[in-house]
């Protein structure tokens, strides 16, 4: 998207609702007796005490594992799937019923069911995560793969292109944007899940804390958690637009001089 | 017909249905001619002629119902390794993720050759069509008529003997067109290649042909065999003011005329 205000005015006014917002409970806050909702100065010094220590790693260490490892799987199966199914006609036919249902399952309720196969370690939690996150991946690397260009498709069979270099230079940068489409839906799901299978059944990780914290009335330590999450969250979606506009970076270029011609 | 030179390629009474679940199409009844080695040869038709269907199946992507397609004595059953096509959509013919570079080099990888030979092809597949200096950007950085230069280059460093071209200068402007119709004379002449070139601008056929193969209306059949015989060295400018190419484009017209009428050639 062609942004047409200088950076350091959108940068103004990209923070002026947060810096708003914070301004605001801040001082609504400041004399607060509420014993549920202390006062945001409290809370960020708790946050300090508490996420600026080298203790704060043995929790969001582990968190963070479970995450990359359960997306991480998620991307390649669903990638390594959807490539397949969305280049055979009989496979979707076939396939499409069950993944429907499969899809249709919310992914917390596998939790219990997991304890008793896997137990109660992280690959409990990496499976939750899994089975949470391969649906987008998977639907949108389907979607992707049928919708690649016919005149390129004959284009790289008139050039007798093999195999893998079809697979490595068409069908996989060809669908490409819609693969990213569902990695970032993804992301936003395991987050959750690694928060939700935490809450269950863990001895460690932020979710687990959190409960912790909630179950000791420890309501400074509960609301700085519940901030942590979401900058883990914002430097993961950051992190993650990175990765797709060096990788994507021919799309969104393509995508202009559409609009411009 | 011109018999001097060996055939490179023959289509052998080729016919092609399309068939579905719910009706039959015969897209092309019998097309029956041969193409000679370094020939230049334009197939012009009305629109819904079948062109389109008709290259697919020489170019090995779509196989005919009856009939053959052979190249250099050889049937056609696949895309051949020694032919190239350039399609119409040049903006959906070249890799929007590779640069100019990979898209002329990503066919060579197939071939068995050493780095540097795939380096010099490239390179002069590039100078060739007069692209020099635009190796690392993108196609969708540059104009329609670049971007068909590119396509071209990639089918000039696949060292084809026989190229095939489907209305490829039918999205350009009519400036382009003129230079990219006289940079695929200079090419076929330079290098000696085979051309099979489908169009629906009688014009372009009469300008560009050694012979011009006048197709019916759908179901196809070749209606005529036109010799062009103007000087081999042509000049829009001069050629096309010439009497001869006014005669030849008021022949080919009235062919094409008939053709949308719906009349065929007596089946021989």
């Amino acid at each position: 998207m062609k942004n047409l205000l200088p950076p350091p005015r959108r940068v103004v006014i990209a923070l002026a609702l947060p810096v708003t917002l914070i301004a605001a409970w801040w001082m609504t806050s400041a004399d607060s007796q509420s014993f549920y909702f202390p006062p945001l100065q409290t809370i960020l010094r708790t946050f300090a005490k508490l996420w600026f220590s080298p203790q704060a790693l043995t929790n969001i260490g582990p968190s963070l594992w479970r995450l990359s490892v359960g997306y991480l799987a998620a991307a390649f199966l669903g990638v390594a799937i959807g490539l397949p199914v969305g280049a055979s006609r009989n496979l979707r036919n076939v396939l499409e019923p069950v993944l429907e249902f499969l899809r249709a399952i919310p992914p917390p309720v596998l939790v219990p069911v997991l304890i008793l196969f896997v137990g109660l370690g992280n690959e409990m939690k990496a499976l939750v995560i899994v089975f949470g996150c391969i649906w987008p991946v998977l639907l949108n690397t389907v979607a992707g793969v049928r919708a690649l260009d016919e005149v390129l498709a004959e284009t790289v069979r008139s050039y007798r292109i093999g195999r893998f270099a079809r697979l490595w230079h068409f069908t996989l940068p060809g669908a490409s944007p819609q693969i990213f489409t569902g990695l970032r839906q993804s992301l936003s799901i395991g987050i959750i899940l690694m928060v939700v299978s935490e809450m269950f059944a863990a001895r460690d990780g932020i979710g687990f804390v959190l409960v912790q914290y909630q179950r000791t009335f420890a309501i400074p330590e509960m609301w700085s958690g519940i901030i942590m999450l979401g900058i883990i969250g914002i430097v993961l979606s950051l992190l993650f637009r990175a990765f797709e506009s060096w990788l994507l970076g021919w799309y969104h270029g393509l995508r202009q001089s559409q609009r411009a011609g | 017909m011109n018999r001097a030179t060996p055939a490179m390629l023959e289509v052998q009474h080729l016919r092609k249905v399309y068939q579905d679940s719910s009706r039959t199409i015969e897209a092309i009844r019998d097309a029956d001619f041969s193409v000679g080695q370094g020939e230049l040869v334009c197939i012009v038709g009305p629109s819904g002629a079948g062109k389109t269907t008709l290259l697919k199946c020489i170019a090995g992507l779509l196989a005919p119902t009856s009939g053959a397609v052979v190249l250099e004595g050889q049937p056609v059953t696949g895309p051949p390794p020694s032919m190239a096509v350039v399609f119409q959509e040049y903006g959906r013919s070249l890799f929007p993720w590779m640069t100019v570079h990979g898209n002329v080099m990503l066919p060579l990888k197939q071939k068995k050759m050493s780095a540097e030979r795939r380096e010099e092809l490239v390179r002069n597949a590039l100078a060739a069509v007069d692209l020099k200096g635009v190796e690392g950007a993108y196609p969708w950085q540059l104009s329609g008529g670049m971007q068909q230069r590119v396509a071209i280059a990639r089918a000039v460093a696949y060292e084809p003997h026989v190229l095939l071209m489907d209305e490829p200068f039918a999205a350009v402007d009519a400036q382009t067109r003129a230079d990219l119709e006289d940079l695929i004379r200079v090419l076929w002449r330079r290098l000696r290649v085979t051309v099979l070139f489908v169009t629906h601008d009688i014009d372009e056929s009469v300008y560009l042909g050694q012979r011009v193969l006048v197709m019916s209306h759908a179901p196809t059949v070749i209606m005529e065999d036109v010799p062009i015989d103007l000087p081999e060295d042509r000049t829009q400018l001069e050629t096309r003011s010439m009497a001869r190419f006014g005669e030849l484009r008021k022949h080919i017209y009235s062919q094409i005329q008939l053709a949308k009428q719906g009349w065929r050639p007596p089946a021989s």
